[in-house]
């Protein structure tokens, strides 16, 4: 059948077309038709190569469908739908074409088969995604969608170039198991890194996320990193350095978000702490850590959406959303705080909501494969999620001191959505055979035994006694307006501010030199013409018009003697 | 603001109430640590109440330490924005210029 053939990005990037030419109703009901049709089409697909050709002595595979790429597949359809939803009620072209288009990059990178497609969507995705920072329309928006464009791009070339490298070392181009043991492994892990927000590289999505637009945000918190998290468990499963790395990774981001005061920007923070619990996931690589990985990858992009699209609500209805001047909006947005706190108790992994059933995995693998320390730290970051992500947000958000702001629920389509992230956030963790279902391996994994649900459910309670203890104390830290410097001050202060004296040392340097130079040779020009005064030749500054009349005069009489020679 | 509505926080009752509770349910958790038998996947689970603490003491910690990076990680709201003291002192003759 023609229709198998058929990627979805295609689906989503003719779509985007469409909206171009279209206003008002028919674009919404387009908006919605894409995402839902494309996943029913998606539902029909066999496992397997659909789509190939050669390219320059190259098989090139748009469109492969397997167990891992699947289930990213349904995710991204979902949060495509959820996101499509949240933002209904927008009138700007610019988001909206950029979101279709952002969504159907995304689909594209997962279903790619080869290194060269995946490069392609790899870019795309920087490319399509920077409007939905730039559509914020601010001078900051601008400056942080920049860093963000260059940082993306930097990571897509440096994925070129190990692709080339793979390609001279294998002679294909598939994109399968790599590993780290040569030049082309190195490179592509490092591309892949960048994206998933490894330590000291994380900061394009701390800077960029919280300045994007309201909706923005959702579309971006549910692909960029989620396409690492899957390149990664596709090229790079079992390798122990990516314990290291995401433990670190779910550990470091909970500091910075204790003491962040744009509630995004600690969302942002714990975003890349939840990714670094599926990179752990993906080093293990037992078929338990890597059901773990992609089941929370799963879920996080439906919780942390979920979360984004609360504060993206208290964003739009109160135009704040610094810790310092919110607080008290439960009385007049009863729904968004429920929704909230819906999504709180999800990445938390509350038993019953969809976290505990995906990150437990994760947990049980460490436990297993003897990775004690790392455990030990994977236990320490879910209880500093709870304390950030948890309980911080809903809290100073929410509830804390009255900030005298009556701002009521936000429109019924944000609603809406939230309403079905949370649905589906209870829903799996209530039912996770279903989830499980779809992983890539059958591990038979049960989460609710009462060993995991007691250990979870009193580190949860007293992780939440310690914020209640430090909070009657008077020593949790109050929110404070306030920029929290990380590793991106070296690149936005400390660089520039080395490198600008030392540019502005060496242009005056070589404009002195320059004058200087400039300087001898107008002297000894003058010495000789000086010397030269009343000479009527070639080095005389007085040289007589008379005399280059009767050079011009010898010269055409040449010209004129030649060609009779012939 | 005298006439507004009084809402379910508004009451301290409440709090205290909704805190009682959660000092309960607490209390109750570490109780089932003796009741329900736990299989053990590593030696410190065996200890009295490891979870209750280290999900308390590991907290505590974290905002500790959080707090003390504030002392040398905190700047101004728009630290980024200014701009740096080099760009002030820029004199002519500091950018490239061509002959």
């Amino acid at each position: 059948m023609w229709m198998t053939e058929i990627p979805p990005f295609v689906a989503f990037f003719i779509g985007a077309l469409i909206l171009l030419f279209t206003r008002g109703m028919l674009r919404s009901a387009i908006m919605l038709a894409i995402p839902i049709i494309s996943a029913l089409h998606l539902m029909m697909m066999p496992e397997g190569i659909h789509l190939q050709f050669t390219f320059l002595d190259y098989q090139l595979t748009p469109y492969r469908v397997d167990k891992l790429s699947i289930m990213f597949g349904y995710v991204f359809h979902i949060a495509a739908l959820i996101g499509i939803i949240y933002s209904l009620h927008l009138r700007d072209t610019m988001q909206q074409v950029s979101a279709m288009l952002y969504a159907g990059s995304a689909l594209g990178a997962v279903f790619a088969g080869d290194l060269l497609t995946l490069f392609i969507f790899w870019e795309l995705l920087a490319f399509t995604s920077v409007f939905l920072i730039w559509a914020r329309r601010t001078e900051r928006s601008y400056h942080a969608g920049m860093r963000y464009l260059i940082i993306q791009v930097l990571s897509g070339v440096i994925l070129l170039a190990g692709a080339l490298f793979y390609a001279a070392e294998h002679g294909n181009l598939e994109f399968g198991y790599i590993g780290l043991d040569s030049m082309a492994g190195w490179l592509i892990f490092i591309a892949f890194g960048i994206k998933c927000a490894f330590p000291i590289a994380h900061n394009w999505l701390t800077d960029a996320y919280p300045e994007a637009t309201v909706t923005g945000t959702v579309f971006l918190s549910a692909f960029t990193t989620k396409v690492a998290v899957y390149a990664l468990a596709r090229a790079y499963p079992g390798t122990e350095l990516l314990v290291y790395i995401g433990a670190a990774m779910t550990c470091f981001p909970i500091f910075f978000a204790v003491i962040e005061n744009d509630l995004r920007r600690v969302l942002a923070y714990s975003l890349i702490n939840q990714v670094g619990f599926m990179v752990v996931g993906i080093g293990i690589g037992t078929a338990l850590a890597i059901n773990g990985a992609v089941s929370h990858a799963f879920n996080d992009v439906i919780f942390k959406g979920l979360l984004f699209m609360s504060m993206g609500a208290v964003l739009h209805m109160t135009g704040k959303i610094n810790g310092s001047d919110l607080g008290g909006l439960y009385k007049t947005m009863p729904k968004t705080t429920i929704l909230c706190i819906v999504g709180a108790a999800s990445i938390s992994a509350f038993p019953l909501f969809s976290g505990f059933v995906s990150k437990s995995m994760v947990m049980s693998a460490a436990l297993e494969e003897g990775y004690d320390w790392i455990w030990l730290m994977l236990l320490f970051a879910s209880a500093g999620v709870f304390h950030h992500a948890g309980i911080k947000i809903p809290y100073f958000a929410f509830f804390a001191h009255d900030s005298g702001i009556r701002a009521n629920d936000p429109p019924n389509n944000m609603l809406l959505a939230m309403g079905i992230s949370a649905a589906l956030c209870i829903a799996i963790g209530i039912y996770p055979q279903a989830l499980y279902s779809l992983l890539p391996y059958d591990t038979g994994y049960n989460p609710y035994d009462a060993t995991h649900v007691l250990a979870q459910t009193q580190l949860l309670f007293f992780s939440a006694l310690a914020f209640v203890w430090l909070n009657l104390k008077g020593f949790y830290p109050p929110e404070l307006r306030s920029t929290n410097l990380d590793f991106d001050w070296l690149y936005r202060r400390a660089v520039p501010s080395v490198l600008q004296p030392m540019f502005s040392a060496i242009w005056r340097l070589d404009r002195g030199l320059r004058d200087v130079f400039k300087l001898r040779l107008y002297t000894y020009l003058r010495y000789f013409s000086g010397r030269n005064d009343r000479l009527s030749l070639l080095l005389s500054q007085n040289y007589p018009s008379g005399s280059m009349a009767m050079w011009v005069a010898v010269v055409l009489a040449m010209y004129l003697f030649l060609s009779f020679i012939q | 603001m005298k006439n507004e509505k009084q809402y379910l926080f508004d009451d301290p009752k409440n709090i205290k109430r909704l805190l009682n509770i959660f000092y309960l349910c607490c209390a109750v958790l570490v109780v089932l640590d003796f009741v329900i038998h736990r299989h053990i996947g590593h030696d410190w689970e065996n200890l009295w109440a490891f979870y209750p603490i280290y999900g308390f003491v590991g907290c505590v910690v974290l905002v500790v330490i959080a707090s003390w990076m504030r002392t040398f990680l905190m700047r101004a709201e728009d630290y980024y924005d200014k701009p740096t003291s080099t760009d002030i002192g820029n004199k002519k003759g500091d950018e490239h210029v061509d002959d």
